[in-house]
């Protein structure tokens, strides 16, 4: 029993029948030990065994932890041939049995796992078996036994072809059971041999058994060890060589590439290749490449992965580093969450929340950021369709559409102009904000977009709408001066909402990005015009697209602020990205990085750009051609709702003088605020002040030479 | 500016001529209607016994209602036009700014509440629903399961009804809730309250003129 519990020690554990079987098996051992003039039955075993052996022998496999199966085996073995040998007929008899049993039960453990060393273990125990059968001197019994383990080895034969692999090992623990238990095998059984010996030798097994195990455990791991250290180099090298075998492909390995068909796969594996390198490109570089190589190999595989032109990819490339750049387009593949918002004129967010999940809409409030936003996961029942979506208890609208309203900050009883606001999701907003009151003119380009503008506005119950069909730089002929708040969601190339339209991976050209700028920048000036800078309240501008181009977005901003009297001011959404403020070769006014840019790798939203533009003054600038500076002082002199002098008055009286001083340094302090504002602007103020200090002074020498002349 | 008789007198609030020579001919031929106006006689009556159908003596509410649009901080009150042969409720300041806009290209005001047909004859449009909810005399309200039914178009059965107002006339102007008292159409009622009792399931109690699936049915012609 302590033989067993040593024994147990020295390796896992195992089911109990088996233990059991250990310690009989342990007996029997000693038994069989004395079993030497059955030598001649052995041999004729080990023949047959062998001829079983040699059977299986065909999938021989190189097994890494085959020392130890072999060991265990090995042991088990020992074990059931010494239990054998207890009760010559009755033991064995039921011995046979139950190592039948085990054997079967482990024939089913076999079948359901793929564990080798058990197959091993029942092979080795079905071998042993019919030795022990054989030492029996019950012919008969072999004989049956013979046949059952013919049967037996058939079917496992069956079963696996892990057990050729067995049966190699098996023949050869075999061979020192067979031949002789007490010889040692100078091979991987030596711990076994030892073992065999040492059990075969003397009667204290349990101490020799242990000092063997500790010999075999030994054993075990230095073969252990040298396989993982084996494994280990085979590792590396195949590492290396992987890392030293990326090397960008060759023009003919291209031109190859390029006749087949695009192999997904391995595009996918170089592009994530390249970026592994551009990472780190010191290290993982291959000699004799630039960098410039390898982006445009990396340009190539993502647009013909991807299916993006050449122009996008390297736009983007040119706007992100590498690896973000990866998770950007990755983000584009997939779908945004579908948003909508609740329509607070009609009803409130936890309301609508309990209404749509009884009706089996999967949702959750969308952010911290928003009180009025919700985010649909899944849903039963059609989200667009519900009687609640006909009663206009809300919109569906994608996140990234609720923050140019938010920075927008309408107040009630605001004029607001929408000038591009087809479809109506962000008028509504408005509305809402507002609480239908004030006004709010809501303007559509084209036609066939109007009926749904009109249509969202009547659903949400809006009444302070007035719609009308303008381009939108026509706009300030209409309303001059005399807006509080605008917002300008200008049409754009949509390159932030490709999750959307794939479309534009692939049709967007330098072209057409240059001519979306255009009409930016026209209708940037013309919402601008629109404008009232002496608002009470206002005088704000928001502009955004849902692009994510600069020439789109920053370019038009600095444009703006050249041509008019606009700053920019804090959208109040503090979790964008700031804009850029320099990009390539171009230089952008400092106060750009108060706008902001969301990507949907980021933020999960729409790519998208906000900026707010306060404006200072009604007057526009002088343009760049040289106006007299007097007659462009006239003209926006009669613009300023603020000033209401003329120069006439000024020509009076100093009081007015001081006044115009006054205002003109005024004007001169809010235009010099704009530091960035060109020369022609800076000659107008000066010019202004010395004309009016020149005309005094012209004045003052005109009134002494009276009174002289008087007094002459 | 004068207050508006439910007899459907004339509205002038503005100084407006009411007649632009080269555009007004009677309410029938309609469709030169294209500056946006205030309604003529005739129009306003129409108009009013429209409204009246459902309203009742609420029509006094719709008229007088203060209106809180427009930038002012006074409330204004509301006004009629007609603008296209449709027909929009709008608060004054709002008609005034409004007169900025080309008669061309100003498309709505306000709350559109019916449009005049081919024919002349006016009928209200389902963007009237909430005027008419607030200020309605006779109100029926469907069971749950009968809901999508009459969203998508169909009349009011017996067997679809939950609660109704008493003393409903046939011929009457009904608004249609569902049991959480969302507003989900108007109509004509068939039966008087009386008859309704007596009628089997499927009779028609109330005949569909408008509902709100038409925002997703028929977007176009609204």
């Amino acid at each position: 029993m302590g033989a067993s519990k040593k024994k147990d020690g020295a390796k896992s554990q195992k089911s109990a029948p088996k233990k059991k079987q250990k310690n009989e098996l342990f007996v029997v051992k000693d038994a069989v030990a004395k079993e030497d003039d059955l030598s001649d039955h052995s041999d004729s075993l080990n023949e047959e065994v062998l001829e079983h052996a040699s059977k299986k022998k065909g999938g021989a496999n190189s097994q890494k932890s085959a020392p130890k199966k072999k060991q265990k085996n090995e042991l088990f073995v020992v074990k059931d041939s010494i239990a054998k040998e207890d009760d010559l007929s009755d033991h064995s008899d039921s011995l046979n049995e139950e190592v039948l049993e085990n054997a079967s039960k482990k024939k089913g453990g076999a079948k359901s796992q793929k564990s080798a060393p058990k197959k091993k273990q029942k092979k080795e125990i079905f071998v042993v078996k019919d030795a022990i059968a054989k030492e029996d001197d019950l012919s008969d019994h072999s004989d049956s036994m013979n046949e059952e383990e013919l049967s037996e080895d058939e079917e496992f034969d069956g079963d696996e072809q892990d057990f050729g692999s067995d049966s190699d090992i098996f023949s050869d623990g075999d061979d020192p059971l067979a031949n002789d238990f007490l010889q040692g095998s100078d091979d991987e059984e030596k711990g076994l041999g030892s073992d065999l010996d040492s059990d075969s030798n003397s009667d204290s097994d349990s101490d020799s058994e242990g000092s063997d195990i500790e010999k075999k455990s030994r054993a075990i791991d230095a073969e252990k060890a040298r396989e993982e250290e084996e494994a280990g180099e085979e590792m590396q090298l195949n590492i290396k060589e992987e890392s030293d075998e990326f090397r960008l492909p060759t023009k003919e390995e291209l031109e190859e590439e390029a006749h087949r068909p695009p192999d997904l796969s391995n595009l996918q594996r170089r592009i994530r290749e390249i970026i592994r390198v551009l990472s780190n490109f010191k290290a993982l570089r291959q000699e004799g490449t630039a960098r410039k190589d390898y982006v445009e190999q990396l340009k190539k595989d993502l647009s013909s992965y991807y299916g993006y032109n050449e122009f996008l990819i390297g736009a983007l490339v040119e706007m992100f580093p590498v690896v973000e750049l990866l998770e950007l387009i990755e983000a584009f593949e997939k779908p945004r969450p579908i948003c909508l918002r609740t329509n607070t004129l009609k009803t409130r967010r936890r309301d609508l929340a309990d209404i749509l999940i009884n009706r089996g809409v999967n949702l959750d409030p969308l952010s911290k950021w928003s009180k009025v936003g919700l985010v649909v996961y899944d849903s039963q029942v059609p989200v667009g369709a519900t009687p609640e979506y006909m009663a206009g208890f809300y919109m569906l609208q994608s996140a990234s559409s609720f923050l140019p309203v938010m920075a927008l900050a309408p107040q009630e009883k605001e004029r607001i102009v929408d000038v591009a606001a087809a479809p109506g999701g962000k008028t509504t907003y408005i509305a809402a904000l507002m609480k239908n009151s004030g006004i709010i003119f809501a303007n559509e380009m084209k036609a066939p977009r109007l009926k749904s503008l009109t249509a969202n506005l009547h659903r949400m119950g809006v009444t302070n709408t007035v719609v009308c069909n303008y381009d939108g730089r026509e706009l300030p002929k209409v309303f001059r001066n005399s807006a509080d708040r605008v917002l300008l969601d200008a049409p754009c190339s949509g390159t932030g909402v490709i999750s959307k339209d794939e479309s534009v991976k692939n049709t967007k050209s330098l072209d057409e990005i240059q001519k979306c700028a255009y009409l930016q920048k026209q209708l940037i000036l013309a919402a601008i015009d629109m404008v009232d800078a002496n608002s009470k309240s206002g005088g704000y501008l928001v502009y955004s697209t849902c692009s994510i181009m600069v020439a789109e977005n920053e370019a038009v901003i600095d444009y703006a602020l050249k041509k008019r009297n606009v700053k920019l001011v804090s959208c109040g959404l503090d979790f964008g990205r700031p804009g850029f403020i320099r990009f390539r070769e171009q230089r952008f006014h400092p106060s750009l990085e108060k706008t902001r840019r969301f990507y949907p790798h980021v933020h999960n939203m729409d790519g998208f750009f906000v900026a707010k533009l306060k404006k200072m003054n009604n007057s526009k600038p002088a343009p760049e051609t040289s106006e007299p500076s007097e007659t462009v002082e006239q003209g926006s002199m009669t613009n300023e709702s603020g000033s209401g002098e003329n120069t006439e008055e000024l020509m009076d009286g100093t009081t007015t003088e001081n006044k115009v001083l006054k205002n003109g340094s005024i004007e001169n302090g809010k235009k010099e605020t704009l530091a960035f504002s060109k020369n022609r602007k800076k000659r107008k103020f000066p010019s202004r002040e010395v004309i009016s200090k020149e005309r005094e002074e012209k004045r003052r020498a005109l009134r002494e030479q009276k009174v002289v002349g008087k007094r002459s | 500016m004068t207050g508006v008789g439910i007899a459907g007198e004339s509205i002038s609030t503005k100084s407006t001529p009411k007649s632009d020579s080269s555009l007004s001919r009677s309410p029938h031929s309609s469709i030169f209607q294209t500056k946006m106006r205030p309604l003529d006689e005739d129009e306003t009556k129409a108009v009013f016994e429209k409204l009246f159908k459902f309203t009742g003596n609420n029509l006094k509410n719709i008229v007088e209602n203060p209106s809180y649009e427009g930038p002012g901080s006074n409330p204004s009150r509301y006004c009629f036009r007609i603008n296209k042969n449709k027909v929009y409720y709008v608060s004054e300041s709002l008609v005034k700014r409004a007169t900025n806009v080309a008669r061309n290209n100003l498309v709505s005001l306000g709350t559109c509440i019916g449009k005049y047909t081919h024919g002349g004859s006016f009928h209200l449009t389902v963007q009237s629903l909430s005027l008419l909810a607030a200020n309605a005399k006779h109100k029926v309200w469907l069971k749950p399961t009968s809901e999508m039914a009459f969203l998508y178009g169909n009349h009011v059965l017996k067997g679809g009804l939950g609660r109704i107002t008493e003393n409903i006339a046939p011929g009457d102007g009904v608004v249609v809730f569902s049991m959480s008292d969302v507003p989900l159409g108007f109509g004509i009622s068939a039966k008087s309250t009386q008859d309704c009792r007596k009628l089997d399931p499927n009779g028609i109690v109330v005949l569909h003129q408008a509902d709100i699936g038409e925002y997703l049915r028929m977007e176009d012609e609204l």
